[in-house]
């Protein structure tokens, strides 16, 4: 088997509410690898991140999901998490009463426990805090504060970044991490996700426009359409998309099912 | 028959042994409560204002009374230690119905404070206490009437005219006995022109396995500014039932803050009766309520405003799990005599299973056009996208509903205006919800061991 294959999908197909949105996904995703994932409004882009995560709302039908060798579909979503699988939202979830600092300390130790190691001690997680809050410039007032709560846009997706800088996930899903920041927001947080990058980590974005990889890399764009990856091409089809929009792939597509 | 007529009963057959062990001004009311009660009941459940809470019920069981005023082992009083952090407090012990001054109380008690047993204020210093002794309480509610009959003790406290009381004074209810009991007990806290204090009461269990009934009338007078927070901790056990009253006379730019929690109870009834008779007065009325098992939680609020321009607020929140009941019926009335009145209630709830149920009564009477009022209730689950976005981080799903109850209630806690009881409250409630509330603190006394 090749070593470096972190994410593995074969076939996968998943419902919500009965309703099938993936209709056979077969992806395949290495270390180092950055992969985007485009497509129209509607085409399953944000179910898939939601089924890899393990969201209760969508019912996996079929197919196999592997994650550095492990079957990724019989885990918890708190064990995906464990084993370095992480989620920026597209709608950073606002939790009152939730302080940043106790919402991190309980996931950092959770994670810990899960990998057999001590709980970090106050100073050194508050130590670890300061530090990876400058990856993306987060204020500190904003770390005092509860989860999510009272924050800008783009402060909630700088958040995201600053707690996928806490757990160093080895594959990371951006889920239009974009939308809704501004030139100067978006810049820092492609920064951050580009700091955070590895030889051995892998990142999905998932984007409608160009714009955020002109800032992240893709090694590969992948077009999904209605539940399936129907295109994949390097950079230059990210490109392309932005130039003719997505009316070409759909009557191809639309032509040949 | 209604189950008052047992308690009559027990009044005929010890009257005399009643009367001797009390003062004068204690016994004073017991024939006319008598009298009062012949053809009266408890309240049954589905009548207004109990629709989930039987207090029939709650005193059908034939309890014992410690008529003859035996000492049950009140030395549990010293081992006793209600840590509240950082803090240290004017503490009282009621052993069931009997009150133990502490060490620290008589030693530490400030000039101007009086906090002492009520039996032996009525005895030592009946003028005194006969000012406060039934004047706010009314003598036509049943439970008060009963609660007149039968006292014998309770705690007798007072701030003198200016004083401001810088130590929480504590005041911690034991239940203790070989034997099913019952604790009658009155509680009057007086407070004088600009005077000011906090009150904590924690209700304990020491032997969770013995069926208990609290009953408890608080009295409160508060004269004009004076400041009175009270905060009520009940942390009994599944067999423990309580009704406790409350009632508050505010005038005249007075401060009153109450928080009543249920941490863990078997079937628990407040009721809270705020007659604001003064301009100028603010009212907080705030509760917590963790209810689990088979239990019911029920608090019922009358707040009156009877003069103008005062404000009142009240916050209740509850959580249900288990086969639990939560009640709430919350009353603001507006006088025609309270114009510039403002006066709001809200009440959230989570049921936390699919058998718990609650049921929130808000009720606004207003006779007056110069007010404003509001209420708010909601009833729900936990924030399905809020348990999953912490998965996703890798908090485990068990923690994660822990942290979002405690986040739940921490807009309650947060009202707590003394710090060192607004951390002890967030310390027990997250024993609570974490399910290691068996061990409360540092206390050494063995209520929740099984």
């Amino acid at each position: 088997m090749d070593n470096n294959i972190l994410l593995d999908i074969k076939n996968l197909h998943a419902s919500i509410n009965d309703k099938e949105i993936l209709k056979g996904i077969n992806l395949t995703i290495r270390k180092g690898e950055v992969h985007a994932v485009m497509g129209p409004n509607g085409s399953g882009k944000s179910t898939l991140s939601a089924v890899l995560t393990g969201n209760p709302a969508y019912k996996v039908t079929e197919g196999t999901v592997s994650f550095h060798g492990k079957d990724l579909l019989s885990l918890a979503p708190e064990d995906r998490s464990h084993e370095g699988l992480f989620l920026s939202f597209q709608y950073p979830v606002e939790i009152p009463g939730v302080s940043m600092v106790n919402f991190m300390r309980a996931a950092v130790n959770a994670k810990r426990k899960y990998l057999n190691q001590e709980p970090l001690s106050a100073s050194d997680f508050l130590k670890l805090m300061r530090q990876k809050r400058a990856v993306v410039e987060l204020d500190n007032k904003l770390a005092s504060r509860s989860v999510n709560e009272g924050f800008s846009g783009g402060e909630k997706k700088r958040n995201e970044i600053f707690q996928m800088a806490m757990l160093e996930p080895q594959l990371s899903i951006l889920d239009e991490t974009d939308s809704g920041l501004d030139i100067d927001a978006l810049r820092i947080v492609a920064e951050g996700v580009n700091k955070l990058k590895s030889e051995e980590n892998a990142t999905i974005v998932i984007t409608h426009y160009q714009r955020l990889l002109d800032y992240i890399r893709p090694d590969f764009v992948h077009v999904l359409y209605k539940g399936r990856i129907v295109k994949t091409g390097g950079p230059e089809l990210a490109l392309e998309l932005e130039h003719t929009g997505y009316d070409w792939i759909k009557k191809e597509y639309d032509d040949l099912y | 028959m209604s189950s008052i007529s047992q308690y009559l009963t027990l009044y005929t057959d010890n009257r005399e042994a009643i009367n001797s062990h009390s003062s004068e001004l204690l016994n004073s009311g017991r024939e006319v409560a008598y009298a009062f009660l012949q053809d009266k009941q408890l309240p049954e459940k589905g009548e207004e204002g109990f629709e989930k809470t039987s207090i029939e019920e709650m005193f059908a069981p034939d309890y014992g009374l410690n008529i003859n005023r035996i000492n049950i082992q009140v030395d549990v009083a010293a081992s006793f230690k209600c840590d509240v952090p950082n803090v240290t407090t004017l503490l009282g012990v009621v052993v069931n119905d009997m009150f133990v001054p502490t060490a620290t109380l008589l030693k530490n008690i400030p000039e101007g404070v009086t906090v002492m047993s009520l039996a032996k204020a009525a005895k030592e210093m009946p003028e005194e206490v006969a000012k406060y002794f039934g004047k706010v309480a009314p003598g036509d509610n049943v439970n008060v009437a009963l609660n007149t009959l039968l006292v014998q003790d309770g705690v007798f406290i007072k701030i003198a005219k200016g004083v401001k009381v810088e130590r929480p004074i504590q005041i911690v209810n034991i239940f203790n006995t070989p034997a099913p009991a019952m604790a009658i007990r009155r509680v009057l806290i007086a407070a004088e022109e600009d005077s000011s204090a906090n009150v904590l009461f924690c209700d304990h269990t020491q032997t969770p396995n013995m069926q208990y009934l609290s009953s408890e009338v608080v009295e409160v007078y508060m004269e004009a500014n004076s400041h009175i927070d009270i905060c009520g901790i009940e942390e009994s056990s599944a067999q423990t039932n309580r009704y406790s009253q409350i009632f508050v006379k505010q005038t005249d730019g007075s401060q009153l803050y109450i928080n009543s929690s249920t941490l863990l109870n078997g079937k628990t009834r407040n009721d809270f009766t705020i007659d604001i008779s003064g301009q100028h007065c603010e009212t907080y009325l705030t509760g917590i309520a963790i209810a689990a098992g088979e239990g019911i939680v029920d608090n019922n609020s009358n707040v009156n405003h009877l003069a103008p321009r005062s404000h009142s607020n009240q916050l209740f929140k509850y959580l249900v799990d288990d086969k639990a009941q939560g009640a709430f019926e919350g009353g603001i009335y507006v006088s025609k005599d309270a114009p510039f009145t403002e006066g709001y209630q809200s009440n959230s709830n989570i049921l936390a299973t699919g058998t718990a149920r609650m049921h929130s009564k808000p009720q606004l009477l207003i006779y007056n056009d110069e007010v404003k009022c509001s209420h708010g209730a909601s009833t729900g689950q936990l924030d399905e996208n809020a348990l999953f976005y912490m998965q996703q981080r890798g908090i485990p799903k068990s923690m994660a509903r822990t942290l979002l109850m405690q986040a739940f209630m921490s807009e309650v806690i947060d009202t707590i205006p003394v710090e060192g009881i607004k951390d002890r409250m967030r310390h027990l409630v997250e024993k609570r919800l974490s399910g290691d509330y068996m061990l409360c603190g540092t206390c050494q006394s063995d209520c929740h061991k099984q």
